[in-house]
């Protein structure tokens, strides 16, 4: 599909905390449709770029823009309406404590949706499915191991089958079969569903499976963005070393 | 296009994008059409999805689930490659639904409850045993304990509270004065309630005002940081080094409450006092110096240890109570302020029936 925007565009973002910058002057443009994983060492501001990428960080400098649209230039029903089309994994799952794990991947679909309670209950059902979770609704997120709050968290990014996932390090914490079975749905849920994605992940193999291009940030810039054959001979000692050792601690 | 539904006979067929906003609306034409069958089959033609989401998927599911309720076999044809595949991959399965959480009867509720209280009675002693064996252990050997922490404690349980301590006892004194004044001037017994609020404040009002402050202030502080470091795993990530957390955490509150609470109860005993010698002078026309002599001389030494020893007690209780329902935190973040809160209460109970155990050993 030809499309006149990217579906997200970050442009000369820069931002920091408190007089500390992390990230300066970002420029990167998002395809419809396309696996964009951003890598990078701990700490050097990935889960920072997400977080302005979805509008709950303000930039010191620069602007983001989401199917089009000015994100901190947007009004609240504005970006209500955009926010539907976006579903966020966060780091740490970021599930609701006091709700059951169901509850917590219907909300989205109760609060902007007017879909019948019965067909909620399928598809909760089945967004626990994709992330094979069937039969642990009914538990607390404090009743879960690690991983399982992580994939919880992932059904519930996808309640609304978003045009877009944030998801950072989806498969922090899991086995490597978990792992590439999570890699599986996400290809099939781009392929399927054209869902475009934006994947903080550290884990090589997973690189190698789902990411279209990559973008390296390093010294709070983006040092390399291509394709994963084209980092591996870049020239760029980082990036390259990033590749033979594996992950960086 | 949104999707459409035309439904002709025993078939059917679905056009345009079957998505989110269209599942109600659909859903309740295919229910107007399943009502009027029985024991018969529709077939739906989706040759004419030009998309489907899990929405849409889901709808086409529950609509098979309903046709079967009603003896209707509901067979889907025609879909293309694109709508199979997603509804492969959304099937919710035949019936799916979540599973409930398995609901107790109300005998054993009881028993569960019973249990709970009985095993949260019997840690709660233990609790107690421990801290009073590491703080003994503490005053003796340095290690294990956190440097500086009873300092910060004791800043944040005594100092932080003397504002609210002091004006509170400050307002109690004077009410109870004034409550008396009109009493004691019918009698010409002015003069007696410079005892009342000397003897009430010693023996009762500074020590359990303070306390009930202290368990609502302090109490409340103990018991939501030691839930949140057990939901975060900070205290598992203790023992695993090597520490006690009782030595290393509620020692050191358990020094600073001790020794703030007899000081914050002896300057709210002063401060009543001064909250009555106001009201005294106001309404009953008693000079300072007459009702602080009359004051004074009521005042015994056992009235003073008994309230000092008193809010001793208090303090161990209320720390105790508030480090024990920390520790016993179930689930997570919810779980801190639920605990936090039954914390106060049980606290606060605790003062009051320990008031009244003490009245009855040190006056009866
Ligand atoms: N809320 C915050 N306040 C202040 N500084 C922060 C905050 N969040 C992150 N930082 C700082 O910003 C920098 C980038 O943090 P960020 O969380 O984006 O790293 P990351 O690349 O996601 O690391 P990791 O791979 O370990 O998750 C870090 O140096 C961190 O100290
Ligand atoms: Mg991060």
């Amino acid at each position: 599909m030809d499309k006149p925007h990217p579906i997200a565009e970050v442009q000369s973002l820069s931002a920091g905390f408190g007089g500390r910058s992390v990230l300066e002057d970002i420029n990167l443009d998002i395809h419809e449709g396309e696996i964009l994983v951003v890598l990078g060492k701990s700490g050097c501001g990935k889960s920072t770029l997400l977080k302005h990428m979805v509008g709950l960080l303000k930039p010191s400098a620069g602007s983001v823009r989401l199917f089009g649209i000015d994100i901190f230039a947007a009004d609240e029903p504005e970006m209500v309406e955009v926010l539907k089309k976006v579903g966020v994994l966060f780091q740490y799952g970021a599930l609701l404590n006091s709700l059951y794990v169901h509850e917590n991947v219907a909300i989205p679909l109760e609060q902007h949706t007017d879909v019948p309670p019965s067909v909620i209950r399928r598809l909760v059902e089945a967004k626990l499915g994709l992330v094979r979770l069937t039969g642990t609704g009914h538990l607390l997120p404090s009743e879960l191991s690690g991983g399982m709050r992580k994939r919880a968290a992932l059904a519930r990014a996808l309640a609304l089958d978003p045009d877009i996932l944030f998801a950072d390090e989806p498969s922090a914490g899991l086995d490597p079969m978990t792992t590439a079975h999570q890699d599986d749905l996400l290809l099939e849920l781009r392929e399927d569903l054209g869902m475009t994605m934006v994947v903080v992940t550290h884990e090589l193999a997973s690189i190698h499976r789902i990411a279209d291009r990559i973008a390296f940030l390093e010294d709070k810039k983006i040092l390399f963005l291509g394709t994963v054959s084209d980092a591996k001979g870049c020239g760029v000692e980082i990036v390259e070393e990033f590749f033979r050792m594996g992950t960086f601690a | 296009m949104p999707a459409r539904l035309v439904i002709e006979g025993d078939s059917a067929h679905i056009e345009g994008s079957l998505t989110f906003p269209d599942v109600r609306r659909v859903l309740a034409e295919f229910e107007r059409a399943l009502a009027v069958r029985t024991g018969s089959t529709l077939e739906v033609d989706l040759s004419g999805l030009t998309r489907i989401d899990s929405g849409g998927a889901a709808l086409l599911d529950e609509v098979t689930e309903r046709g079967r309720g009603r003896n209707v076999r509901v067979a889907y044809t025609g879909a293309c490659d694109e709508v199979a595949e997603i509804r492969r991959i959304f099937s919710s399965g035949a019936g799916a639904r979540v599973a409930e959480r398995e609901r107790a009867g109300l005998l054993q509720r009881c028993g569960v409850w019973g249990y709970h209280t009985w095993a949260g009675f019997l840690e709660f002693l233990q609790l107690t045993a421990d801290t009073f064996y590491w703080s003994f252990a503490g005053l003796v050997s340095k290690r294990g304990g956190r440097k500086g922490a009873f300092v910060t404690q004791a800043l944040l349980i005594g100092v932080d509270a003397l504002p609210v301590v002091l004006t509170i006892s400050f307002l109690v004194g004077a009410i109870l004065a004034l409550q008396s004044a009109a009493q004691l001037r019918q009698f010409g017994a002015n003069i007696f309630v410079a005892d009342l609020i000397a003897v009430s404040m010693a023996r009762e009002m500074g020590p359990l005002m303070t306390a009930i402050i202290l368990a609502g202030r302090s109490g409340s502080a103990i018991a939501s940081e030691i839930a949140t470091m057990t939901v975060t795993e900070e205290i598992d990530a203790l023992k695993t080094m090597g520490i006690n957390p009782v030595r290393y955490i509620v020692v050191p509150k358990f020094y600073a409450i001790s020794l703030c609470m007899p000081l914050l109860s002896i300057l709210a005993t002063l401060v009543g006092i001064l909250g009555g010698l106001i009201v005294a002078f106001l309404y009953l026309d008693l000079t300072p110096a007459v009702y602080t002599r009359e004051a004074i001389e009521i005042l015994t030494a056992k009235d003073i240890v008994t309230g000092l020893v008193k809010s001793v007690a208090f303090a161990g209780l209320i720390c105790t109570i508030g480090a024990h329902y920390g520790f016993r935190v179930q689930g997570g973040a919810e779980g801190v302020g639920r605990t936090t809160t039954a914390s106060v209460v049980a606290a606060i109970f605790a003062v009051v029936v320990a008031d009244c155990f003490f009245s009855l050993i040190f006056y009866f």
